[in-house]
């Protein structure tokens, strides 16, 4: 009877896919405002601040707070703005962010229960789809027609090609190991043996990477405060801003999924815990994976920008083909 | 490559700083609900003390207003009436106006006083939209004759109590509409300073008190 509810919910008709992607699309908001103030109360704690506490109860009403004060502010574009792009490239930083959730599996389920859409090259949209979202940046700061987000957005471009092959190839270790390109085989394969193990060095230059990725500190080169008063977003104001803020924090929670997913062993319990179904056990691990990007914003100053080009290049780059290389001799031989 | 390896250690370690503070005592004391305990003899917002029988200590001698270095304090001294004695002496402050944004909380009305009716309160909070509701005129400063008469300012060997200030609760009377023209001191300040000068003949419907 259930199997038959379930097999009834979770077969493609559009409008079961529809109430899916509603609701996930309505617990990725509420996990975004919550990360967010999560991550100022876990910043507020590391500078021996409280954080917000000041509306409801331990801040909890504070996400709410922010958004109307978001909304109620005033929708500015500057004169010099290009005002179709400009005004098009916070949907373009949001959808893409978004877009990403469809792919995504939660949990364990055959049928696909825990995933909008099971795609059987699902890493490979991932990527596409995550590298869209520099679109939204790049264009939003061009289009202001000003020249700090100009600078910002030109840093964003220069970055990305700087770190995304990286980041890439730190996938490749996993694919050959997992031998498929479905995320769900990917985990599938994790089951005995979670692949930031094998691939610790993968492990390490993806968490790099990803901070690069979503643009955070220490390399937020791209909204730099310090040298370019908000970098890409400088004249964005009201919902606009809101909606660039709501992308950068779902990339962070992509890239965090992406990380258990392909390193954390997804779903699977750690230690054959299974006490908790895998869906909390990926949560966990999500949550601990954005804990670490607070933890580093709270400790890291910010890189200098030509560093952090030739950190790319000359020691991420090189280190993840070594690895690639190794991984593929290893299974060559071995497999 | 060993300069870089080192580098990862400090790193480490900066994370391992930062992830010890989380559980730190955090020494932030939330301001309005909390208010932190003054040291005992705090110099904050005036009052003007009255005798046990309710009668105004202030004898209108203008000592209070030479020891301010601030020039902050303008008394007018009266006469006192025989039917209706304001004071126990012959004469009473028929106004008492200070300016508590030249004041520089420094005590020496306090100490200058000789039949201790100005006294420093422990209150602080004074903040106010007008310049003009700045002067506290009697109206404000004075403890109303059922509030009692307080220790002096020598008596007090544990500080000031904290609820001797309730006086300055009240809302400021000073009409915003007059400005500086509904006090006294503000009609001085007004022939002495250039700035106010042209504010003199200004019709009254317009507030006047942060036109500076």
């Amino acid at each position: 009877m259930i199997d038959a509810f379930v097999h009834f919910v979770t077969a493609p008709y559009w409008p079961f896919v529809l109430i899916k992607s509603l609701v996930l699309a309505f617990v990725v908001i509420t996990t975004f405002a919550y990360a967010m103030l999560f991550e100022r109360k876990v910043l507020g704690w590391m500078q021996l601040r409280p954080g917000p506490n000041r509306v409801g109860p331990w801040g909890l009403l504070q996400p709410a707070a922010d958004a109307a004060k978001l909304i109620l502010k005033e929708d500015l574009t500057p004169k010099t703005a290009d005002p179709l792009i400009y005004r098009l490239a916070p949907f373009i930083a949001l959808l893409t962010a978004f877009a990403a959730y469809a792919i995504i599996p939660f949990g364990e389920s055959k049928d696909g229960l825990w995933a909008v859409g099971n795609v059987n090259a699902g890493i490979l949209l991932l990527t596409a789809i995550t590298s869209i979202g520099v679109y939204g940046i790049s264009l939003g700061g061009w289009a202001s027609g000003s020249k700090y987000p100009l600078l910002g957005s030109v840093r964003s471009t220069a970055q990305m090609i700087s770190y995304e092959l990286a980041m890439t190839m730190s996938f490749v270790g996993v694919l050959i190991l997992a031998g498929t390109t479905s995320l769900d085989g990917i985990v599938h394969a994790q089951a005995k043996l979670w692949f930031f193990i094998p691939q610790i060095v993968g492990f390490v230059l993806y968490a790099i990477t990803a901070v690069a990725e979503t643009n955070r500190t220490p390399f937020d080169l791209v909204e730099a405060e310090t040298e370019l008063v908000a970098g890409f977003h400088t004249e964005y104001s009201g919902l606009r801003f809101g909606l660039f803020f709501i992308a950068e924090y779902v990339n962070m929670l992509t890239v965090s999924c992406i990380a258990t997913l392909l390193f954390l062993g997804g779903w699977n319990a750690p230690f054959g815990w299974t006490f908790l179904p895998g869906v909390v056990w990926f949560l966990i691990k999500i949550g601990a994976f954005m804990f670490f990007y607070m933890w580093l914003r709270a400790t890291l100053p910010r890189f200098r920008y030509d560093r952090l080009m030739a950190f790319g290049w000359k020691v991420l780059l090189p280190v993840a083909t070594l690895n690639l290389i190794a991984t593929a001799i290893y299974v060559a031989i071995a497999g | 490559m060993r300069k870089h390896l080192f580098n990862v250690g400090a790193i480490l370690k900066g994370m391992s700083v930062t992830f010890s503070f989380m559980f730190k005592k955090r020494p932030t004391i939330e301001y309005p609900s909390i208010k932190k305990q003054h040291a005992p003899r705090f110099h904050g917002l005036h009052e003007l003390r009255r005798y046990g029988d309710g009668k105004e200590r202030c004898i209108g001698c203008e000592l209070c207003s030479s020891a301010c270095p601030a020039n902050a304090i303008t008394v007018v001294g009266a006469e006192n009436a025989p039917d209706d004695r304001r004071s126990p002496g012959e004469r009473f402050a028929a106004r008492y106006e200070i300016d508590e944004l030249r004041c520089i909380f420094c005590g020496m009305c306090e100490e200058a006083c000789p039949t201790d009716a100005i006294v420093l309160t422990p209150r602080f909070e004074m903040a106010d939209y007008r310049r003009g509701s700045f002067i506290y005129s009697k109206d404000r400063l004075l403890v109303p004759a059922e509030a009692g008469t307080g220790p002096a300012p020598d008596e007090r060997p544990g500080g000031i109590p904290s609820d001797l200030g309730a006086v300055a609760d009240q809302k400021s009377t000073t009409s915003v509409a007059a400005g500086y023209g509904a006090t006294h001191r503000g009609e001085i300040l007004k022939t002495q300073r250039k700035g106010l000068a042209a504010l003199r003949d200004v019709p009254a419907a317009t507030p006047q008190g942060d036109a500076r």
